[in-house]
């Protein structure tokens, strides 16, 4: 009994650090010489979308488009622009649908507005359903307390 | 009746919206390059016949061309080849070849092999023209003005009737801004 449990351990550890080492390898770029420029860097790879997979951010996906996007991202930082800066700089070549969060501009007014707008109608909606059944509710007590003086 | 009425419209609405989005799924993986009406992106580029020599944007200006991203590895290339050879036969706009991410020997047997249809053939080995041409498929086919501006861009393999109805009319229509 103990011996198989132990081997069970085993292997599935082994599984486990198969599955992280495949999952390390996707993201080969060096590393920043900052833990600062580090951070910039993750954050910004994972809300870069990858073009060619298209659900997939760049710092996931194992294309070479993402991995050549990937470098661009580290000399950008490197050579020291902001990151609404590097933001613009993919968004000039590959268009809005780059940025996995749409920005705060104009054209996206909708997006961003639609479910505050949303989210007013239900409230509206529900708080006038509420007012009701309360209406309703008095009404039946009214009925009933005139009712419970009867003997 | 009338209480009915409400969220039948909104189900209507909610219909509505979903349904057009069903029916333009198939092209949502096709994206507007913010490129176009702008001026060509800047590149020096090794030429693939020679060594020495360069392809660069500054060739592009003066009269129309194509500007055709490709790779030996691209099956779609493939696909595309013999209506290339077609363009050039016709004579009307040069095509000008981005070689992309490949290797020298594959693309001159290729070209070898298949025929050549490119004017200049371009070597971007590190991917970084591409990625200013907002290049994520290849092959894409860009039309550039005489003035130097991207007109058009073709995502996937070119077809005979892609060329005759998106590309020919707009060099017909005379140089553009």
């Amino acid at each position: 009994m103990k011996p198989a449990r132990a081997l069970l351990c085993a292997a599935l550890a082994c599984a486990a650090l198969a599955g992280g080492g495949a999952a390390l390898a996707v993201d080969t770029t060096p590393a920043l010489p900052t833990p600062a420029l580090q951070q910039r860097y993750y954050e910004l790879t994972h809300e870069l979308r990858c073009m060619q997979c298209q659900s997939e951010a760049l710092a996931d996906s194992s294309v070479g488009l993402a991995a050549d996007l990937r470098v661009q991202v580290r000399e950008l930082l490197l050579a020291g622009d902001s990151d609404d800066q590097i933001r613009d700089h993919m968004v000039a070549r590959y268009g809005e649908f780059i940025l996995f969060r749409p920005r705060m501009i104009w054209r996206n007014a909708w997006l961003w507005g639609a479910p505050t707008l949303l989210m007013l109608i239900g409230g509206l909606v529900g708080w006038r359903v509420l007012r009701a059944r309360a209406r309703l509710v008095d009404s039946e007590e009214a009925g009933s307390s005139g009712e419970s003086l009867e003997p | 009746m009338n209480r009915f009425l409400l969220p039948l419209a909104g189900f209507a609405l909610l219909l509505a919206v979903l349904l057009v989005g069903l029916a333009r799924a198939p092209q949502k993986s096709i994206l507007p390059s913010p490129l176009i009406g702008k001026p060509v992106p800047q590149f020096t580029l090794p030429n693939l016949f020679d060594n020495t020599g360069q392809v660069s944007s500054d060739s592009l200006k003066g009269h129309w061309s194509l500007v055709n991203v490709w790779g030996t590895w691209c099956v779609e290339c493939r696909a595309e080849h013999e209506v290339l050879l077609q363009i050039k036969q016709e004579a009307r706009v040069p095509i000008i070849g981005i070689d992309w991410k490949d290797q020298n020997e594959d693309a001159l047997t290729w070209l070898e092999q298949l025929g050549n249809p490119y004017e200049r053939v371009g070597t971007d080995r590190d991917g970084r023209v591409a990625i200013d041409w907002g290049v994520y498929g290849a092959p894409e086919s860009f039309l550039i003005s005489p003035a130097g501006t991207v007109v058009y861009k073709h995502i996937g393999a070119m077809t005979p009737q892609v060329w005759q109805r998106e590309f020919l009319p707009r060099v017909a229509a005379g140089p553009g801004a």
